[in-house]
C-alpha cells in the first residue's frame, strides 16, 4: 500500500517538477523544480524496490542502491548548476 | 589475459587518468594525456581486431556476476568502431590542443589548462562506457560522465555569451537525465533488471513499457540535440575553445545516439513500431533540412559548423524507420551500416572542420565568413582541409559520407521510402551550398593575411579529414564489422 | 495509511508553492523543509539508507548551498527573459499534468508480483561478505556503478573548478565568510564537529551490516567539516593544495586498483577474492569516504570566487 501510495506522489512531483522548470525563468527556481523532479523520480523507484520486497528484505535492494547513487549524482548536478549561476550573476554585475 | 580485459581497459584507462588529472596538476595531467592516447587506441584497435576476427561480441561480467543480478560489459562491431574513432578523435584533439592548454615546465598552473586533460579524458572514458556497457543504469552514468564534462568544456573561455551557452546546455542535459532516469525506473518495475539483452526478451509491449521508453527516447533526444531539441547546440559547441567544440559535435552527442540505438533495437526490437520511427526520421529530416538552410545563413563561420552539426545529426535518424519497417532483412542491415558510418564519418570530419575553423579563427583574428576572402592564399592547408571534411558532409564519392549516405539512399528505395532518399539529395545540395560558399569567399582575392606561425596544428586536422574521405575506400566487407552482435538480431 | 497519506499531503503542499514562489529565498526554505519530510517518506518505504542520505544530502548539504545562492542573488539584475504567456503556461500545465496522470496510471499497472532481485541478492550475499544488501549491491553486484559514480564527483570537482573567474585560481573555494566568533553558529562550530565525526564513523562502520555507509558517512563528514568555514572561524585550503587533491582523488583510484587486482587475481575486473572480499570491501570503503565528504564539502563551498582574487 505503501508503495503505491508514494509511488503516486512521485507521479504528482514529476509533474510539479517539470511545470516549474518549463515555466519559471529564475535560473535558481529552476533548479528547484529540477530537483523536485528528480526526487519525484527517485520515488517512483522508491515504489518499485518497495514492491519487489522478498527473501526477508522489505524491499528490493537493487533499485534502493541506485536510488543512493543518483541522490549523490543529482546533488553534484546542483552544485555545478548553482555556481554557473552564481558566476554569471557575477559576470552581469560587472556589465 | 583474456580479451575480457580489453573493454575493462577502454573504460578504466581514461577513467583513471581523468582521476590522477587532479592531484597530477595541469602538466601532468597533459602528459598523462597524451601518454594513454597511443595505449588506448592500440586497445581500441585490439578490439576491433577481436571482434572482427571472432565475428562475436566481446563479453565480460564484472566480478563475475551475470546479468540480470551482476554487470556485464559486451562490446559488438559498433561499439568497437565507434571506439577506434573515439580513440583517434581524442587523440588527434590532444596533440592539437598542446598548444593552446599546454603548460610548459616551471610555468603555473592556469585554470584552463588544468581544467581541460580531466574533461577530455571524462569525455573519452565516458564515450567508450556508453559503448562497452549493457545496462541501462550505467548507460546513465556514461550520460552523466559526459554532461560533467561537456559544460565546462563549453564555459572554458569564462566570457558571458558562454557561460550562458553553458547553463542552457546543462539545463537541457539534467532534463534529458531526468527523463531518462524516469524510464529506468519503470523499465525496472516491469521487468525487474535493467540489462539490455535480458530485457530484450522480458520487455513486452505493456503499457509502463511504453511509457518508459518514451520518457527514455525524450531524453536522449533532448542530448543528442535532434531538432527541435537542438537549441542549445550552436551556442555551445560555438563558443566552445576548437579543440573542446572537437570533441562535443563528434563524439559527445554520439553518445546519447549510441545508447538510443540500444534502447529501440536492443531492449525494444519491434516494439515501438513503424509509425514512432517514421516520427523519429520525420524530425531527423527536419533537422537535415533546416539546419542545412541555418547553416547557409550564418554570418560567422564556427555557427555555421554548428549548425552543420544539428544537420548531419538529422541523417542518424534515417535508419530507425528503414530497419522497424523490415525487421531482419538485407535492407535493415544496410540502414544499420549506413547510420553507422555516418556516425564515424561525422566524427573525423567534424572535428577536421572545428580545429581548421578555430585555426583560422586564431590567425585571422576573426571569424567572419564575408571577410575571409584572401584565406585561400594566406592558409592554404585549413582551407583543403575544410573542403575535404566538406566533401564527407556533403557525401560525395569517394568519402565516407558517401558511402553512409548512399547506403541508406539505397535502403529508403529497397524499403519503398522513397521520401528519405530525397531528403537525403536534397540535403546533400544544402551542404554543397554552405561549404561552397565558404570555399568561394576563401578562395577570392582578397586582404585576409595570417601570420605563419609554426606546429599550430593544420596537419592534425587535415589528417582527419583525409581519414573522413578515406573511409570511402574501405572494401564493403570492411564495414561488415558493425553488423557484428547486432541486438535486433537476437542476442 | 493515515500516516502515509497525512506525508504525501505536507509533502505535496510543499512542492506545489516552491514552484509558484515569487522569491527565490522563499522557494528555498520550503525547498528545505520539503528535503525532511522525504527523509520520512523514505523510511515509510523501509528505505532507511536512502532516508539517511536524503536527509544529509537532500535537506542538509542542499539547503546550505541553496540558501547560500538565494542570498547571494537576492537584489541582483532581474530576469531577462520575458516570462511565457498565458496560454502557454495553462498548455504546459495540462501537458505536465497528463504526464503525471499518465505516470500514476503506470504505476498502478505494473506487474503484480513485482519482478524483483531480492532472492538472488539474498542467495549470493554470502559471497561478498557483508550483511547490508544495499551494501552488497553498491560494493559487490554492481560495484561498476558506484565506482564510475565516485569517478563522477571527482569530475564535478574538477568542472566546478573550471567555473571559477580566472582572477581568484587557485585561492581557497567558495566566498569570504564574515568571521562569527562567538555567535551561535561559531558556537556549533565548535561544539558540532567532535560528535559529528563519531557519529559519522559510527555509520560507516555500522553499514556493512546494517543501514548507513559511505554515501551517509561523507555526507555528515562533510557538513562537520563545513561549519567552521561558515561560521568563519577556519579557511578552507586553497584549491591549489596537492594534499586536498590527493584526498579527492584516492577513494576512486583505490576503487580502481582493487577492480584491477580481481582481474589479474581472479580473472575478472572487480572480482574479491574468497574470505578477503569484505576486508578488500571495508578498505575501499573508508579511502572513499574520505574522498566523498571532501568532494562534497567543496561542492558545497563552490569554485574560488571574484573576491578571493588576488
Amino acid at each position: 500500500m505503501s508503495a503505491t501510495i508514494f509511488g503516486l506522489l512521485g507521479a504528482a512531483l514529476v509533474g510539479i517538477g517539470l511545470f516549474g522548470l518549463l515555466v519559471r525563468r529564475d535560473a535558481l527556481l529552476r533548479i528547484l523544480a529540477f530537483n523536485l523532479l528528480g526526487g519525484g523520480v527517485f520515488l517512483v523507484f522508491g515504489a518499485v524496490a518497495r514492491r519487489g520486497a522478498g527473501a526477508g528484505l522489505p524491499a528490493d535492494p537493487v533499485p534502493q542502491a541506485i536510488i543512493l547513487t543518483g541522490i549523490v549524482v543529482a546533488f553534484a548536478a546542483t552544485t555545478l548548476a548553482v555556481a554557473l549561476v552564481l558566476r554569471l550573476a557575477a559576470a552581469k554585475d560587472r556589465g | 589475459m583474456s580479451a575480457g580485459m580489453l573493454p575493462v581497459l577502454a573504460v578504466m584507462l581514461p577513467v583513471l587518468g581523468m582521476v590522477l588529472a587532479l592531484p597530477l596538476g595541469a602538466r601532468g595531467a597533459e602528459r598523462l594525456t597524451l601518454a594513454l592516447a597511443p595505449l588506448g587506441l592500440a586497445v581500441a584497435v585490439a578490439i576491433a581486431v577481436v571482434v572482427y576476427g571472432g565475428s562475436a561480441p566481446i563479453r565480460h561480467e564484472l566480478g563475475h556476476w551475470a546479468p540480470p543480478l551482476g554487470l556485464a560489459f559486451r562490446v559488438d562491431g559498433l561499439s568497437a568502431a565507434m571506439m577506434v574513432t573515439a580513440a583517434v578523435v581524442i587523440g588527434a584533439t590532444a596533440l592539437f590542443a598542446r598548444g593552446q592548454f599546454g603548460t610548459a615546465a616551471g610555468e603555473a598552473e592556469t585554470r584552463r589548462a588544468f581544467a581541460f586533460w580531466p574533461l577530455l579524458l571524462a569525455i573519452w572514458g565516458a564515450t567508450n562506457l556508453a559503448l562497452a556497457a549493457n545496462d541501462l543504469f550505467t548507460f546513465y552514468v556514461a550520460l552523466e560522465l559526459l554532461t560533467f564534462a561537456a559544460m565546462p568544456m563549453v564555459a572554458l573561455d569564462g566570457k558571458r555569451e558562454t557561460l550562458e551557452a553553458a547553463l542552457r546546455y546543462l539545463m537541457f542535459a539534467l532534463l534529458g537525465s531526468v527523463l531518462y532516469l524516469l524510464g529506468v525506473a519503470l523499465m525496472y518495475g516491469a521487468a525487474g533488471t535493467l540489462d539490455v539483452v535480458v530485457l530484450a526478451s522480458r520487455a513486452g509491449g505493456t503499457y509502463p513499457v511504453l511509457l518508459a521508453a518514451a520518457l527514455m527516447t525524450a531524453g536522449l533526444l533532448a542530448k543528442t540535440a535532434l531538432l527541435p531539441l537542438h537549441l542549445w547546440l550552436p551556442p555551445a559547441h560555438a563558443g566552445a575553445p576548437a579543440a573542446a567544440s572537437a570533441v562535443l559535435s563528434a563524439l559527445v552527442v554520439k553518445g546519447s545516439f549510441v545508447i538510443l540505438l540500444r534502447l529501440w533495437f536492443g531492449v525494444l526490437p519491434g516494439i515501438p513500431g513503424p509509425m514512432a520511427a517514421q516520427i523519429l526520421a520525420g524530425l531527423g529530416a527536419a533537422a537535415i533540412l533546416l539546419g542545412s538552410v541555418a547553416a547557409l545563413a550564418q554570418e560567422r563561420l564556427k555557427l555555421l559548423v554548428a549548425y552543420s552539426t544539428v544537420a548531419q545529426i538529422g541523417y542518424l535518424f534515417l535508419m530507425f524507420p528503414l530497419i522497424a519497417s523490415m525487421p531482419g532483412t538485407e535492407t535493415a542491415a544496410k540502414a544499420w551500416t549506413g547510420g553507422v558510418v555516418q556516425a564515424v564519418a561525422h566524427a573525423f570530419a567534424k572535428a577536421a572542420m572545428f580545429l581548421t575553423v578555430g585555426l583560422m579563427a586564431a590567425r585571422l583574428g576573426h571569424d567572419r565568413i564575408r571577410d575571409i576572402a584572401g584565406a585561400g592564399r594566406a592558409l592554404p592547408v585549413p582551407m583543403i582541409t575544410f573542403g575535404l571534411a566538406g566533401l564527407t558532409l556533403m557525401g560525395v564519392p569517394p568519402s565516407g559520407g558517401f558511402a553512409a549516405k548512399w547506403l541508406l539512399l539505397a535502403a529508403a528505395i529497397e524499403a519503398g521510402q522513397w521520401w528519405w532518399a530525397l531528403v537525403i539529395l536534397c540535403g546533400g545540395l544544402l551542404t554543397g551550398g554552405y561549404v561552397y560558399r565558404v570555399l568561394s569567399v576563401g578562395l577570392r582575392a582578397g586582404e585576409a593575411t595570417a601570420p605563419t606561425r609554426s606546429a599550430d596544428g593544420q596537419g592534425i586536422a587535415l589528417v582527419l579529414a583525409i581519414v573522413s574521405v578515406l573511409l570511402g575506400f574501405l572494401p564493403l566487407g570492411a564495414f561488415g564489422l558493425v553488423q557484428i552482435g547486432r541486438l535486433d538480431l537476437g542476442p | 495509511m493515515i500516516a502515509d497519506l497525512l506525508i504525501v499531503a505536507a509533502i505535496v503542499a510543499l512542492a506545489l508553492p516552491v514552484v509558484l514562489a515569487r522569491s527565490a529565498f522563499t522557494a528555498v526554505a520550503l525547498f528545505v523543509a520539503y528535503g525532511l519530510l522525504l527523509a520520512f517518506a523514505w523510511v515509510r518505504l523501509d528505505a532507511v539508507d536512502v532516508a539517511l542520505t536524503e536527509a544529509a544530502i537532500g535537506a542538509g548539504l542542499s539547503g546550505v548551498l541553496l540558501l547560500g545562492a538565494a542570498r547571494r542573488l537576492a537584489g541582483g539584475p532581474p530576469v531577462e527573459d520575458a516570462p511565457p504567456g498565458k496560454a502557454q503556461v495553462a498548455l504546459i500545465g495540462v501537458g505536465c499534468a497528463g504526464l503525471a496522470v499518465a505516470l500514476g496510471a503506470v504505476i498502478l499497472a505494473l506487474p503484480d508480483p513485482a519482478p524483483s532481485l531480492a532472492e538472488p541478492v539474498m542467495a549470493n550475499i554470502a559471497a561478498i561478505e557483508v550483511g547490508n544488501p544495499v551494501t552488497a549491491v553498491l560494493m559487490g553486484f554492481r560495484g561498476l556503478d558506484t565506482l564510475l559514480e565516485a569517478a563522477v564527483l571527482v569530475l564535478a570537482v574538477v568542472a566546478l573548478w573550471a567555473l571559477a573567474p580566472d582572477a581568484a585560481w587557485g585561492a581557497a573555494p567558495g566566498w569570504r565568510q564574515p568571521p562569527a566568533t562567538d555567535g551561535p553558529l561559531a558556537l556549533l562550530a565548535r561544539v558540532l564537529p567532535p560528535i559529528g565525526v563519531v557519529v559519522a564513523v559510527h555509520i560507516l562502520w555500522v553499514g556493512a551490516d546494517a543501514p548507513g555507509g559511505k554515501f551517509q558517512a561523507a555526507a555528515i563528514l562533510a557538513a562537520m567539516w563545513l561549519l567552521p568555514w561558515m561560521a568563519g572561524i577556519a579557511a578552507p585550503p586553497p584549491i591549489s593544495r596537492a594534499w586536498l587533491r590527493i584526498v579527492i582523488a584516492a577513494g576512486p583510484v583505490a576503487f580502481i586498483l582493487a577492480g584491477f587486482a580481481g582481474s589479474v587475481l581472479q580473472g575478472a575486473f572487480l572480482a574479491y577474492p574468497p574470505g578477503y572480499a569484505k576486508a578488500v570491501i571495508i578498505a575501499v570503503e573508508v579511502v572513499l569516504t574520505a574522498s566523498i565528504a571532501v568532494a562534497l564539502a567543496l561542492l558545497v563551498l563552490g569554485p574560488p570566487a571574484e573576491d578571493r582574487g588576488a
